[in-house]
């Protein structure tokens, strides 16, 4: 008999502070590195505790150069260790792009499997935080376009937990995004029984529905939960995948989905165009065409540089601009 | 304790009190570059390294040429040769122990050889059949790396790592002089020197960035010099001189292993050869300059001394020559041999488990292999008609 403690809400930074406290408690080789992330426990206290508990070797303020960081981390994986580095910010992870494309990315095949690289970097990610100028980018494209990267995000606090131990698990780099709006979100979750570890590469449908597919990501799963609800005013019963892997990519699941319901809409804060939603769109397209009532739409950030935070409500995608989406997918075919 | 507490935590003294925070002189590199051969310092080597630096750096020579011919035969995609540079390419392999690390930059197959990888395997990224030929594990050789200075980085946290566990390895980096540009130089012997990391970074500054002259690339006094910003201390060394780059470069490793931290060396010396086989120095340079460096030749600089002390003799010439021969012949006979490819490969090694969209990928390279060979397939049994019609002619 199984005795059911209560799970009391968690926030999604709790849940991650705890995935990293167990993966460097289970296995020695787990390092955590960046700026920051030892004595204060990183600007937004995701690295809480750590350096106490482990000792600064384990968890290390490192000098503020991210290329450096991301190398320096290569470098460690190459002799055995299991590097968990921390950008602090989106934007501030480009200075580190070199790395990780002509290296992070590249290691294991170049070497013909014999350098794989086990490291994971944690990008806090995405606007809705009144962040100013370079604090609010959705840079997931950039690390979708670069073969040999993994690229996760969390929408839940348990997913948050499960995903960043099945990153920091994984043989392969695996760039981990945090919604950074979610951080303080708020889910039942038991931190004394942490959430399963998930299988990187699987979406899950967040809420069942007949009537079109939301597809969505991170930050925009809870926008895209809201607007479901609000269009059963208007007669429609939305689907809300939570596709929480972008590479690899589960075309199983979104298939599934858009399938059943035949309408589909591509819902994220990056940019519509060369964004991730084009990508997914023509996925679907291939793959779904006979099943599809209306081509497939993508709700996205307007393609400009991330808005001052006093602007950027008209930028970020809401549940009118979803809804409004849903409502151009062509229902009067259905009459 | 910690290694980073070992270091000793900075804590900053109220202004006006502010002052630099350990004396740069120790830090600084002498004002000319350290040189053996051809001093009295001569007279102390051993024996033994002379002639093993004789025939390594003779090997190499005939390792670049050889290289360079196959180019020529379309039997390499392009060979960056390290000719005149032999010196600083053997010594950086020849300092390191079993357990320490070498990075090297695309220039440095001489080093990777010296440090025991096959040459064919070292060739491998140049030939074009794949990128890295060799397991970097088996012989601790970092790949080639041709961004510049993205290797150092890399150096560092292996040795740092390395250090944290215990173990007393040594990394040592390589770079040139256009690589001290780059950002990565800049944070990687910062990121050394504040861990305190045992590396030694190694900057040939062999006079040329492809074609851009070190005037171009910077205004420190040298390049040894920029190590006095970082903490670390800065060596100068006649790059030419196998004999001072090895001292150099030994006493590094050894205060490095020792948990004396970084060293950045400076080796001055001169690229004799084009930037690569693809590249035309005369546009950027004189005879006068190539040939006043020729008369500075690492290998001959050896030979001098050698022969001063009665060493060079001919069994000595004879076998070094035949050894770089023998190197030269097979590496000839088998790069001779067209290369195994497999287009399979191009999905076998991107992540540990092919993603599910790559193994879509892989099933249509399958495909289209398979219709290919069918294609030639039937080519053949037409022609092999054909000519039985040919053969069988008209009577």
């Amino acid at each position: 008999m199984t005795t059911t403690v209560a799970a009391k809400p968690a926030t999604m930074a709790q849940a991650l502070t705890r995935a990293l406290r167990d993966a460097m408690a289970d296995d020695p080789a787990v390092h955590v590195l960046g700026e920051d992330v030892g004595t204060l426990g990183g600007v937004f206290r995701i690295t809480d505790g750590l350096a106490a508990e482990f000792g600064e070797d384990r968890c290390a303020d490192t000098p503020l150069a991210e290329a450096g960081i991301l190398g320096a981390a290569v470098g460690m994986a190459m002799y055995g260790l299991r590097p968990v580095v921390e950008m602090q910010f989106d934007a501030f992870a480009y200075p580190a792009f070199e790395q990780l494309a002509s290296h992070v990315a590249k290691m294991r095949n170049r070497t013909r499997g014999a350098l794989p690289l086990p490291l994971t970097i944690r990008i806090p990610y995405g606007g809705g935080i009144g962040g100013v100028e370079h604090h609010s980018d959705s840079s997931e494209a950039y690390y979708m376009a670069t073969p040999g990267l993994h690229v996760v995000t969390p929408a839940t606090v348990a997913d948050a937990y499960g995903l960043l131990r099945a990153a920091i698990a994984s043989d392969d780099p695996v760039v981990f995004l945090e919604p950074k709006r979610l951080y303080w979100s708020k889910d039942a979750w038991n931190p004394e029984r942490p959430s399963p570890v998930e299988p990187i590469g699987r979406a899950v449908v967040r809420r069942s529905g007949r009537s079109a597919t939301l597809l969505t990501y991170g930050p925009s799963v809870a926008v895209c939960m809201e607007a479901a609800e609000a269009a059963r005013a208007e007669g429609w019963d939305l689907e809300v995948v939570d596709l929480r892997s972008l590479v690899p990519f589960d075309d199983e699941t979104v298939c599934a989905s858009v399938r059943r319901t035949g309408r589909a809409v591509v819902v994220h804060e990056a940019h519509a165009f060369g964004g991730p939603g084009g990508e997914i769109a023509a996925r679907v397209t291939e793959r779904c065409f006979h099943h599809l009532e209306a081509p497939v739409l993508r709700v996205a950030g307007f393609d400009v540089p991330y808005p001052p935070p006093m602007l950027e409500r008209h930028h970020l995608p809401g549940v009118d601009r979803i809804l409004d989406a849903v409502g151009r997918l062509q229902w009067e075919a259905e009459s | 304790m910690t290694v980073m507490e070992q270091r000793g935590a900075y804590r900053p003294t109220p202004p006006p009190a502010w002052q630099p925070r350990t004396d740069p002189a120790p830090l600084l590199p002498d004002a000319e570059p350290h040189r053996v051969l051809g001093t009295d310092a001569a007279a102390g080597a051993d024996p033994a390294l002379l002639l093993r630096l004789h025939a390594e750096l003779v090997k190499g020579r005939r390792y670049n040429a050889q290289a360079t011919a196959l180019t020529k035969q379309g039997r390499l995609a392009v060979y960056p040769s390290s000719t005149g540079q032999e010196a600083c390419e053997i010594a950086a392999a020849l300092v390191l122990g079993e357990r320490d690390w070498l990075f090297p930059s695309y220039r440095d197959t001489l080093a990777v050889i010296a440090r025991g990888v096959d040459p064919v395997e070292a060739l491998t990224l140049l030939r074009g059949d794949w990128h890295t030929g060799y397991d970097p594990r088996e012989h601790r050789v970092a790949p080639l790396s041709t961004p510049l200075a993205t290797q150092l980085p890399h150096a560092v946290g292996l040795a740092h790592a390395a250090r944290l566990q215990g173990d007393d390895v040594v990394a040592l980096a390589m770079v040139g002089d256009g690589g001290t540009s780059e950002g990565d130089f800049h944070e990687a012997l910062n990121f050394a020197a504040v861990w305190q990391a045992p590396v030694v970074f190694l900057v040939q500054n062999n006079g040329f960035a492809i074609s851009v002259p070190l005037a171009k690339q910077t205004a420190a006094p040298s390049l040894a010099h920029k190590a006095v910003g970082y903490g670390m201390p800065g060596r100068l060394v006649d790059g030419n001189d196998a004999v001072a780059v090895h001292e150099v470069l030994a006493d590094a490793v050894r205060h490095a292993r020792a948990g004396g931290g970084p060293t950045l060396v400076e080796a001055l010396t001169y690229r004799v050869d084009a930037h690569t086989n693809a590249d035309d120095a005369t546009r950027y340079r004189g005879d006068e300059e190539v040939e006043t460096w020729r008369r500075h030749d690492p290998i001959a600089l050896l030979e001098e001394e050698l022969t001063r002390r009665g060493l060079l003799t001919e069994d000595a010439v004879r076998t070094a020559r035949e050894d770089a021969e023998t190197m030269a012949a097979d590496l000839r006979a088998r790069m001779n041999e067209d290369a195994r490819l497999d287009p399979m490969d191009l999905f076998a090694h991107v992540y540990a488990e092919p993603t599910p969209h790559l193994r879509e990928q892989r099933d249509l390279l399958r495909a289209e292999l398979a219709a290919e060979a069918e294609a030639v397939e039937a080519a053949q049994a037409a022609e092999t008609t054909e000519t039985a019609v040919i053969t069988e002619g008209p009577r």
